[in-house]
């Protein structure tokens, strides 16, 4: 049946925004914790504070297993990768030091980048391929006796193109600087192990492919590192009160003011949602709705679909165009006619876009979930192909 | 009757603690979480209180998982 925009039946592809909708755990953590606790985490010895603090060390403890990392207490919270990473490179980054970047990089990473730049970084931005590959041999050529960092994002917010993260770590590992991974299309959607990947720090975002709600994100930080990294923001954290000076420790470091703790509860929730279901079996189910998209894609007329061509060697996220159509004009017809959501332009990515060669145009992405199914994929294509025909 | 001897293990703040509470509550070690006791430290955070007979199997059970920063006999 045609969904009725309407009657609210509608075809949720903005998930490599924001996830939707989200396992019934997440509002019922949240809930709990609204009704049955409300204390602040931490700053009290009372029933209310610390069962807060349980909550928050459960959602570590959840991440820590998904990650693969044994100590929960590596995880700093964020209220999202941006904040995350926005602490890992300005925080690591000093004049004088190198850098080294993907062009396929979202722009909470370009944006740091470019202000450090300003302040005496240098920067190599290594050009990705045409359908947004980075390849290890360039990245290794870019090493410099100043380089200090690698940062690349895990999988392109644009095209889906997932990164040789594992290889990549390896070349930094062997050169001694460090490795910084940006997982917010990923954490949730693709298996991620701090260790084996030899990733230094990694920054996810708690409401894409991990179901919590917006305003949670976190940042990994490998045991030691925190000695050389300022925080951003300094403050109570509870602990060591009687001094002025920041402590130095983990997560306390990272974490001044009150966290979301109601937002970590759904996060929590929504972390122990994946580790159930398995990030393989998530992973299959969202590889299959993006190979019969892409297949379906393939067989229609007028249509310009970006990055690799193979499912499995992308994300759920898929960039297409519309020849006769811009990416503002088809999403608003989607939405409008056929209770279709999505994404237009350029995803806060321009380097993305340079690199496949869809700047200033942009593009129409659609972002699968693991609560996406076949019909509703087929349902696109018929729309794709009537919005493709002029109809 | 002699009073409970208790010991009380301090924390670099409530995560810490906290987690050392999951873990030694596995263990069955009988515990309590109590505000860190002002003749102690100036701390405001929390500490976890076992009985003076459980120490070392509260000890053993955090050896490598949690660092503690104190042992102290109340």
């Amino acid at each position: 049946m045609e969904p009725d925009p309407l009657k609210n039946q509608l075809i949720y592809f903005d998930n490599a925004a924001t996830s939707w909708p989200k396992p019934a755990g997440m509002m019922e953590a949240m809930g709990h914790y609204n009704e049955m606790i409300g204390g602040s985490p931490g700053r009290s010895g009372h029933r209310r504070s610390l069962d807060a603090g349980r909550i928050i060390l459960e959602t570590r403890e959840a991440l820590a297993e998904l990650f693969g990392n044994g100590n929960s207490l590596r995880i700093a919270f964020t209220k999202n990768a941006t904040e995350a990473l926005n602490i890992a490179l300005l925080g690591i980054l000093h004049s004088g030091d190198h850098v080294i970047t993907s062009s396929m990089e979202h722009n909470s990473v370009m944006r740091p980048l470019r202000f450090l730049e300003t302040l005496g970084v240098q920067i190599s931005v290594v050009s990705c391929s045409g359908d947004g590959r980075l390849s290890p041999e360039d990245v290794h050529a870019a090493i410099r006796p100043q380089t200090r960092l690698l940062v690349v994002t895990h999988a392109s917010n644009v095209t889906g193109t997932i990164q040789p993260i594992a290889e990549l770590g390896q070349i930094v590992r062997e050169h001694g600087f460090l490795f910084c991974v940006d997982a917010a299309q990923t954490a949730g959607a693709l298996p991620i192990h701090v260790d084996e990947m030899a990733i230094d720090l990694l920054a996810f975002s708690g409401h894409k492919s991990l179901f919590g709600p917006q305003g949670t994100g976190g940042l990994y930080i490998r045991e030691g590192i925190e000695k050389h990294l300022r925080p951003l923001m300094m403050g109570g954290t509870g602990s060591r009160s009687e001094f002025e000076r920041q402590p130095d420790f983990m997560p306390d470091k990272y974490e001044s003011g009150t966290p979301n703790t109601i937002g970590l509860a759904g996060l929590g929730a929504g972390v122990r949602f994946v580790l159930t279901e398995g990030v393989q079996a998530i992973r299959s189910k969202e590889e299959g709705l993006t190979e019969r998209f892409l297949k379906g894609l393939a067989s229609l007329k007028g249509i310009t679909v970006y990055g690799h061509p193979e499912a499995a060697s992308r994300t759920a996220v898929v960039s297409f165009n519309i020849a006769s159509v811009s990416p503002s004009e088809a999403s608003l017809e989607l939405d409008e006619r056929f209770g279709i959501l999505c994404r237009p332009g350029l995803h806060c990515a321009p380097a993305a876009h340079r690199t496949i060669g869809t700047f200033s145009r942009g593009t129409i992405r659609f972002g699968f979930g693991y609560f996406n199914n076949d019909e509703e994929i087929s349902f696109a294509l018929e729309a794709i192909q009537s919005l493709a025909a002029g109809d | 009757m002699e009073a409970q001897k208790f010991m009380v293990f301090l924390f670099p703040s409530v995560s810490y603690t906290l987690k050392a509470e999951k873990i030694i509550k596995e263990k069955g070690v009988a515990y309590k979480v109590i505000p860190v006791p002002r003749h102690i430290s100036s701390d405001c955070g929390v500490c976890l209180r076992v009985a003076v007979e459980q120490q070392g199997l509260a000890a053993e059970a955090l050896q490598g998982l949690v660092t503690w920063e104190r042992m102290v006999l109340l």
